[in-house]
């Protein structure tokens, strides 16, 4: 069989993930140190996993409702009221959906059409710019700049807005760069967008690792709660990764139309997870509290570390990774990332592979031990004194 | 507790320049703030944690648990302090429930343990009874894993 010819060829020119290409090469290799994953170390808060375990003993694990149980919707309004002071209402605003990714999926394919254009703020997570091709959409990255530590500013949107601009993705806290967005940056933002059609889609899934002050979402902006798609979940802030829970909230005719795209895909999300997540948002702010402490240890000595040898980075007050320039050595994001394998066995990934922007930096998560990270960064530190230029 | 304990608690080793990279303190503050620990009596001591086995140590140890007939006016405090100075007991530590106190003993052979609560604990004014359990195997100690490294299972790179 011609396969070439049966396969969908928008799919077939998807890019494939750099960040894979680079996995799959250090994968090969014995004994690396990897810096690369892009979830937590610690294990879900005992509290979480027990309400799960204790769910499969006495319960039938059943379907829920399509956009979930509704005291998990409530928990989860109740939550966004305490923390970005926004109020969405359970029964008709908010969908439970298989990890921020399907929450993704779904708000990108519920508003785009056929050549819609879709802001991109770039260095980001990979899935944005293929999910929009896959709905036929056109997406338009938008390249953030070191100087103003990977911020989106607002001349830089205002430039990319044409009467084709469907949506704006704005992922902060993010990955890759660790920036944040303050309420003073999303103002400006907010500023550009009023009077405009354009929807929002904010990725807060890092909203609980902020360093120093509290996230901020942009839905608590005057005017912006109408035009705002919120992506959050679990994996991050709960270590929940593997349980795949997220959630969308929108206005409910946003949400109207969502909830029948993730009917139809899903049904609904993981029963044992939900009753879980439920938990999670009850009793677990100081589990929460415990990592994002750990973290910001790491973080502060990564980047102390960084800059002392010449690979300067800004201070990335959200998320769990640090974005080193890697200029001093005069290599791309690419030769350097495959040389410090090669040669050092540390795995980081190209900042290339979250947009051209990111070319000339590498990422570095910090969700591994300090031991793990000072073994890492003593053998960065012996590379650097060979190729710094 | 502070970071800074947390972080000594963890591994004692880390030198001062670190804790200061991690606390975002200087380095002399660090240094200032251990002594003033240390001084305090806050910080009572560093050691290592070891896999016995492989450092060559044959010792026994065992967990003692002890009844005692608390004195009138100094509760338990005489007992535990008389049974501090032998060497040959690790810890000591006063316990709700059944028992009042729990020792960890350690000593060259099954035997030596044996006659040292026998002849030394047993025999102590107030001691009312002893139960003596020895340690088979340590698989972690001060939350560090004995004989394995933890296993990172993640394998995305999300």
């Amino acid at each position: 069989m011609n396969y070439e010819e049966v396969l969908s060829k928008r799919v077939v020119a998807l890019k494939p993930s750099g960040i894979r290409r680079f996995f799959d090469l250090a994968a090969t290799m014995d004994d690396v140190i990897s810096l690369g994953v892009g979830e937590p170390d610690f294990s879900t808060p005992w509290s979480i996993r027990k309400e799960a375990i204790d769910v499969m003993e006495r319960r039938k694990i059943v379907y829920t409702a399509n956009s979930g149980m509704a005291e998990l919707r409530t928990a989860i309004s109740e939550y966004l009221e305490r923390t970005v002071h926004t109020k969405y209402d359970p029964e008709h605003e908010i969908v439970v959906t298989v990890g921020g990714s399907e929450a993704i999926d779904i708000a990108i394919r519920g508003v785009i059409d056929p050549g819609d254009e879709v802001l991109v703020v770039e260095p980001a997570f990979v899935c944005y710019a293929p999910i929009v091709e896959m709905a036929c959409g056109v997406p338009v990255p938008i390249a953030t700049r070191p100087e103003n530590h990977f911020k989106l500013r607002p001349e830089e949107l205002r430039e990319k807005i044409t009467d084709k601009t469907k949506l704006l993705i704005l992922p902060y806290p993010n990955n890759p760069t660790g920036a944040i967005m303050t309420r003073e940056d999303l103002e400006a933002i907010a500023e550009v967008l009023r009077g405009t059609n354009i929807l929002v889609l904010s990725d807060e899934i890092y909203c609980e690792m902020t360093y120093g002050r509290k996230h901020c979402s942009i839905a608590e902006i005057d005017g912006m709660q109408e035009r705002t798609i919120l992506v959050n979940g679990f994996s991050k802030s709960y270590a929940m990764t593997g349980w795949r829970l997220g959630y969308v909230c929108a206005p409910a005719p946003i949400t109207q139309q969502l909830v029948k795209i993730h009917q139809y895909i899903i049904m609904s999300s993981p029963t044992v997870s939900q009753y879980a997540a439920i938990v999670a948002l009850k009793e677990c702010d100081e589990d929460v509290q415990h990592m994002i402490r750990e973290y910001n240890l790491r973080r502060r000595y990564l980047v102390e570390a960084f800059n002392r040898i010449g690979m300067t980075c800004f201070d990335p007050e959200g998320a769990f990774y640090v974005f080193p320039s890697i200029q001093c050595t005069g290599m791309s994001s690419e030769e350097f990332c495959e040389k410090l394998l090669e040669e050092e066995k540390v795995a980081v990934v190209p900042g290339n592979a979250f947009g051209e922007s990111g070319e000339g930096f590498v990422r570095v998560s910090y969700a591994y031990s300090l031991k793990h990270l000072m073994t890492a960064v003593e053998r960065i530190t012996a590379f650097l004194e060979r190729h710094r230029q | 507790m502070t970071d800074l304990l947390n972080l000594l608690k963890e591994n004692a080793r880390l030198s001062n320049a670190q804790l200061a990279d991690m606390l975002g303190l200087t380095e002399a503050e660090v240094a200032r703030q251990i002594a003033d620990l240390e001084k305090k009596g806050v910080i009572r001591g560093y050691t290592a944690i070891l896999n016995d086995e492989l450092a060559g140590d044959n010792e026994v140890e065992a967990l003692i648990e002890l009844r005692v007939t608390p004195k009138h006016d100094t509760g338990f405090d005489d007992v535990a302090k008389t049974i501090m100075l032998y060497d040959e007991v690790e810890s000591v530590s006063l316990m709700s429930g059944k028992y009042d106190l729990a020792l960890t003993v350690k000593g060259r052979s099954l035997k030596e343990v044996a006659m040292f609560v026998s002849q030394r604990l047993s025999a102590m004014e107030g001691v009312l009874a002893t139960a003596t359990s020895f340690v088979l195997k340590r698989y972690k100690d001060k939350n560090i894993l004995i004989e394995e490294e933890e296993k990172d299972e993640r394998s995305m790179w999300g």
